[in-house]
């Protein structure tokens, strides 16, 4: 069973990295963008054949270490 | 006073700070990240550097090291820590300081001197400063944009909870803040190093009077 977790800032955490890639398309010529926001993406390999357990699991695991709840946003998806 | 350094791999101002605190007459302790339990100590300094690589966040895998849950009890038992530069930042991934500290605004590493201000001297790391006193201390980082939404940085001005703010922003730091402490201060962490400005040459001796003040305190007072 594998999980893909998505961390995000949450909204209203300004994101620097974001503008400057907004910064960089529109230097590129890419008109339009009203708005950039960068995450990261976590897969994992899971043991467990039980998928509400593992969603259980994995939330659990973004709580404690993946995700830092002040700032960021977390959404897991297991398949 | 009785203190110790943690050491993770990645920590690179641990012997900084060990010489800090010896100068100011502690005894000093180095204690590598895998134990998992402290010594008897009054201070714990957690130091700067880029422990575990910075990977995942700055701080995050440190501040799940065995080490690390000795240190939250040493905290919830009215022991004295301080978090400097990634020390800060692994103290806010434990939650024992409130924030957290993102990539600058300006998106680049600052290395520079930096005007500070101290928020209060009510503390045992400040209480050798005057309010309102400008300080010059070095700031080294990637990663110190201290993030508090406007709830957080009112909380932490109404409790007197601001050890030290920059006179010009350097990184985008919500309040200009450069160092908190905890609800009982006995927990600080601040971005700028006072290690690296403790003998004449070093340019300034402006940290000196922090581990000074820190001399007497003892954990079990």
């Amino acid at each position: 069973m594998k999980a893909r977790v998505h961390i995000m800032l949450k909204n209203g955490v300004l994101d620097p990295q974001g503008e400057a890639v907004r910064h960089a398309l529109s230097t590129l010529g890419f008109d339009g963008i009203t708005g950039v926001r960068q995450g990261k993406v976590i897969e994992l390999d899971l043991a467990d054949t039980d998928a509400e357990n593992a969603a259980r699991t994995v939330s659990d695991m973004c709580e404690k270490l993946l995700a830092n709840t002040v700032i960021e946003s977390y959404s897991v998806e297991i398949s | 006073m009785r203190a110790g350094v943690i050491v993770f791999p990645g920590s690179n101002c641990d012997r900084d700070l060990a010489v800090a605190f010896r100068r100011a007459g502690a005894d000093v302790t180095m204690i590598w990240h895998k134990e998992s339990s402290l010594p008897p100590l009054d201070v714990v300094g957690i130091p700067g550097g880029f422990s575990f690589g910075d990977y995942l966040r700055c701080g995050a895998i440190a501040a799940q090291s065995p080490i690390c849950k000795a240190v939250v009890d040493h905290a919830k038992n009215g022991g004295y820590v301080i978090g400097i530069c990634n020390g800060f930042q692994v103290l806010t991934e434990t939650g024992l300081l409130p924030g957290a500290l993102m990539r600058n605004a300006g998106l680049k590493f600052i290395c520079k001197t930096v005007d500070l201000t101290v928020g209060t001297p009510d503390s045992s790391f400040t209480a050798g400063y005057s309010a309102g006193q400008k300080l010059q201390f070095p700031i080294a980082h990637h990663e110190g944009n201290y993030v508090a939404d406007a709830d957080l940085v009112a909380r932490l001005n109404d409790q007197d909870r601001i050890a030290f703010r920059y006179c010009e922003n350097p990184n985008g730091s919500s309040g200009d803040i450069a160092g908190v402490f905890s609800a009982n201060k006995r927990v600080m962490g601040l971005m700028p190093h006072p290690e690296r400005v403790v003998d004449t040459a070093h340019g300034s001796t402006d940290g000196a009077q922090m581990f000074a003040s820190l001399l007497p305190v003892s954990a079990f007072a």
